[in-house]
């Protein structure tokens, strides 16, 4: 499609600008503060719901008129259920308020709304700069990201499309209806923007191949499937700024020639759907979707398809196939997607980051683009880092960064004073790095030849006190789960992997174990058609070649090193530091398995330990009396003392 | 087999007929309608799936098929409370699988089964999307995060407290009138 004449386009779209400064200067000069609350599902699941009604109710007590704005997720899970809190006129700048229960938005409505006084003690610091306190971006958590993808996260109302205007959202779009596809697609390509889904593919090839079929009817599909069981940050892309993603794809669809398109999020994400959904229709009634887009030639219906929760449906010949109405079981390529997709037409299969990075290169320009991460993989990469950090959440940093900064400067290192063991990347079909791999370089090629791989984005780490036996076990218990049973090798081979390494987690390892598992990961990741079948594997291999002390210590000793896996380790309460008479760890034993010695003292029945660690909690610090063993039979024994005759005769 | 339906049942399933009606019969329907009666009954009653199959001219065991590959759809009915213990990565670092057997013990059922009472039901589900707060468990929509296996005991003691005074309500409410 030729552009068509835009100065039309270009007024339609002034109004609506016009119309989205006016509403946020209202808003900027109405009288009071603002409390900006974070709801996306994260912030709900710790409580922002209540924090919201703590401030409303507190407020009209209070009879104080301020405005409450809820916003996205800004990616820093640790400190949810945050606030930020402008308030002008006690002559503080924008404060950032962590952990904000309802308890403590009461007493902040009273304390700092009312009488001026910002509670210093409970702050995180100042989203700006200022000469008063500190401003959040001295921590690096804060300034060693580069946000691209989520720099509107977090700071506007996802369900309300003029605030995404009001910050420049949509321009690209209006950008794009001025040039030719060709001249898009070149910028995508200049660009180097690679795929987010895992793969890494060109985006801007993948386009360029779609324009140039000459099939009709093509589709845009945007893959929200996310099926990794550790990773949300596309979840959270949606429910914080889903029109940058819309805005992405109506660009796609323009530049390749598409005319229909479609969400495929995942039915478990309601949250997420709800939210696509509201913006679908907000985008349409301002004439940025439908037919005629912007007073152009150019039409577009976006729809949404809920998937219904198989990991295998992310790869994208499932995916096509399950919006078909059957299962989701994917197909040999060629021909990819692109040549014969959905209903066999042309089907471009983005994911959501790579959708979400579209707008900012088109405003910006794909020089600018190339600016950040590295040559070969240019832009920037949002983990999910959770497990053992101290500030788990949501990152994105430029592609290049090392593992050792991303884990250690940014999210704060691991708590508790553990050491670092190991960080799992890519989820299932990953593979787990130890510490002589900190600094890699983050980027598609360096994880690749680490063993590991960007995947899905999700990041654990772990600690010492982790058994990689057990993690593989657990990735393989997924997948194994999840394989649609085209193929044998995955069929088969995934339950015999699993098995081997449940009987290994079990302490009933056989000699020819490890050279079984190595055997039957490399024939897996030969004998799989798909992706899956293909990677699976990769949680067994990385941690084979790089923690095989773990794997000998399970088969030949029966002891796990990492004292997670339970039938190979054992808890016992040390006699010499037990107190006479104290009876914290009985109560919280969930199965009466702890009694009392003949002088007064603890001792746990192994028979009846379920190795839960509730009386490790438990246990007053200054005593610190149970202790965790591995294997079991180090934990001494220590007889019940036989009960006496009255109790017997009542129960 | 429509005989032995109690007037509910029938109610419920005519519900899902004049449902179905507004539905086209096109393949690519299958899913989205497997969704819409979950969605009213809260599981796909075997009878359900006929009708479907039925509406869109398939054999029952290709929309039994397809029903089975996903893991959102379930076959029997779920407890008023589903316990939905998270066992994503980040969870299963942190312990879910205790706690899931935790809730195991505690309700004397296990994961995919429903208490005689209809009261619980335990499921397991891969990360709800607040891992910082690891482990989690789901009962009903409220999540609980950090959990412990001595917070569970709690949890539930909480559903049947609040269960008892609802009743306790409703019973003086009746006997006021
Ligand atoms: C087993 C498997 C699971 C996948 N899951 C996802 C997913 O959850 N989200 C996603 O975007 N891509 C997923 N992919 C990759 C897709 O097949 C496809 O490459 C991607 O959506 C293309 O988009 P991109 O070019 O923007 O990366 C998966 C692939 C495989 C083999
Ligand atoms: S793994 Fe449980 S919430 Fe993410």
């Amino acid at each position: 499609m030729n552009p068509v004449n835009n100065t039309s386009s270009d007024q339609i779209f002034s109004a609506i600008q016009e119309e989205a400064a006016k509403r946020r200067k209202a808003n900027e000069e109405a009288p009071g503060c603002k409390i900006h609350i974070g709801m996306a599902t994260c912030g709900i699941a710790s409580g922002a719901l209540e924090t919201k009604a703590a401030f409303e109710d507190a407020l009209s007590q209070r009879g104080i008129e301020a405005r409450i704005h809820t916003v996205g997720c800004i990616g820093h899970c640790y400190a949810e259920p945050y606030v930020i809190i402008d308030h002008p006129e006690s002559g503080f700048p924008p404060i950032f308020y962590p952990d904000v229960t309802a308890g403590k938005a009461k007493m902040l409505t009273k304390l700092f709304l009312e009488e001026g006084d910002p509670r210093l003690e409970h702050i995180l610091g100042a989203t700006e700069e200022n000469e008063m306190i500190p401003s959040v971006m001295e921590f690096p958590r804060f300034n060693l990201e580069k946000r691209v993808v989520m720099e509107k996260c977090g700071r506007i109302d996802p369900e309300d499309i003029y605030e995404y205007i009001a910050e420049g959202g949509y321009t690209a779009l209006v950008n794009c209806l001025r040039r030719t596809p060709a001249e898009i697609i070149e910028e995508i390509q200049n660009s180097g923007l690679r795929g987010r889904g895992g793969a890494g593919f060109s985006t801007g090839r993948k386009w360029e191949l779609a324009r140039q079929t000459q099939q009709k009817d093509k589709f845009v599909i945007c893959n929200a499937d996310e099926g990794d069981p550790g990773a949300y940050m596309d979840r959270t892309l949606l429910e914080s700024n889903p029109h940058q993603i819309i805005e992405g794809m109506i660009i796609c669809a323009y530049a390749t020639g598409a005319r229909q398109a479609l969400v495929y999020v995942r039915a478990e994400y309601p949250l997420a759907v709800k939210i696509v959904h509201t913006a679908i229709e907000q985008a349409k009634s301002l004439g940025l979707l439908g037919k005629g887009i912007l007073g152009t030639a150019f039409d577009l219906e976006i729809e949404i398809f809920e998937g219904s929760g198989a990991f295998v449906c992310g790869e994208e010949t499932a995916l096509i196939r399950s919006i078909e109405g059957y299962r989701g079981m994917p197909r040999h390529r060629p021909p990819y997607p692109v040549e014969k997709g959905l209903w066999e037409k042309p089907t471009i299969i983005n994911n959501v980051k790579t959708l979400a990075s579209v707008p900012p290169i088109i405003e910006n320009g794909a020089a600018w683009y190339r600016e950040i991460g590295t040559e070969n993989s240019p832009g920037t990469a949002i983990f999910s880092v959770v497990g053992n950090v101290t500030h788990p959440g949501l990152v994105e940093i430029p592609m290049g960064v090392s593992l050792r900064t991303l884990i250690f400067d940014i999210c704060g290192g691991i708590p508790n004073k553990k050491a670092f063991k190991a960080v799992q990347i890519g989820g299932p079909s990953g593979g787990c790095l130890p510490e002589k791999f900190l600094d890699t370089p983050i980027d598609f090629d360096s994880l690749t030849a680490a063993g590991a791989m960007m995947g899905s984005g999700g990041m654990v780490v772990m600690d010492e006190d982790n058994c990689l036996v057990d993690v593989s076990r657990y990735f393989l218990d997924f997948t194994q789960k999840e394989s649609c049973g085209k193929c044998t090798f995955c069929r088969i081979g995934s339950y015999h992997l699993l098995d081997t390494l449940e009987r290994l987690t079990k302490g009933e390892g056989r000699e020819t174990d490890l050279d079984q598992l190595q055997q039957l990961s490399e024939d897996i990741k030969n004998g799989s058609l798909c992706g899956l079948g293909k990677t699976a594997p990769n949680p067994v291999l990385t941690s084979l070649r790089y923690f095989k002390e773990d794997y000998i210590a399970h088969a030949e000793e029966k002891r796990c090193p990492g004292l997670t896996c339970r039938a190979l380790i054992a808890f016992y309460i040390d006699l010499d530091k037990c107190a006479r008479g104290c009876d914290a760890c009985v109560g919280v034993c969930p199965t009466e398995a702890i009694f009392t010695t003949s002088n007064r003292k603890k001792g746990v029945d192994q028979s009846l330990c379920v190795k839960c660690g509730e009386c490790v909690v438990a246990c007053p610090p200054e005593y610190d009396a149970v202790e965790k063993v591995s294997p079991p039979g180090l934990a001494p024994i220590i007889e019940r003392p036989p009960e006496p005759l009255a109790k017997k005769i009542v129960s | 087999m429509i005989a032995d339906l109690s007037a509910d049942e029938e109610k419920i399933l005519n519900d899902v007929k004049i449902r179905l009606a507004k539905y086209g019969k096109e393949r690519g329907q299958l899913i989205p309608i497997l969704q819409m009666i979950q969605d009213k009954l809260a599981y796909l009653p075997h009878i359900t799936m006929e009708m479907v199959a039925q509406h869109l001219d398939i054999p029952p065991s290709e929309v039994f098929g397809v029903a089975t590959f996903y893991n959102q759809f379930r076959f029997n009915p779920p407890g008023r409370n589903p316990v939905k213990v998270c066992l994503g990565t980040a969870c299963h670092v942190r312990g879910g699988d205790i706690i899931l057997e935790n809730f195991e013990r505690k309700l004397e059922i296990k994961e995919g089964e429903t208490t005689s009472d209809k009261e619980f039901s335990i499921e397991r589900v891969a990360c709800v999307g607040c891992c910082a707060l690891a482990p989690v468990t789901l009962i009903g929509e409220t999540v609980h995060g950090n959990m412990a296996p001595s917070k569970v005991e709690g949890l539930v003691m909480r559903v049947q407290i609040e269960k008892e005074m609802k009743e306790r309500e409703k019973q003086k409410n009746e006997s006021g009138q």
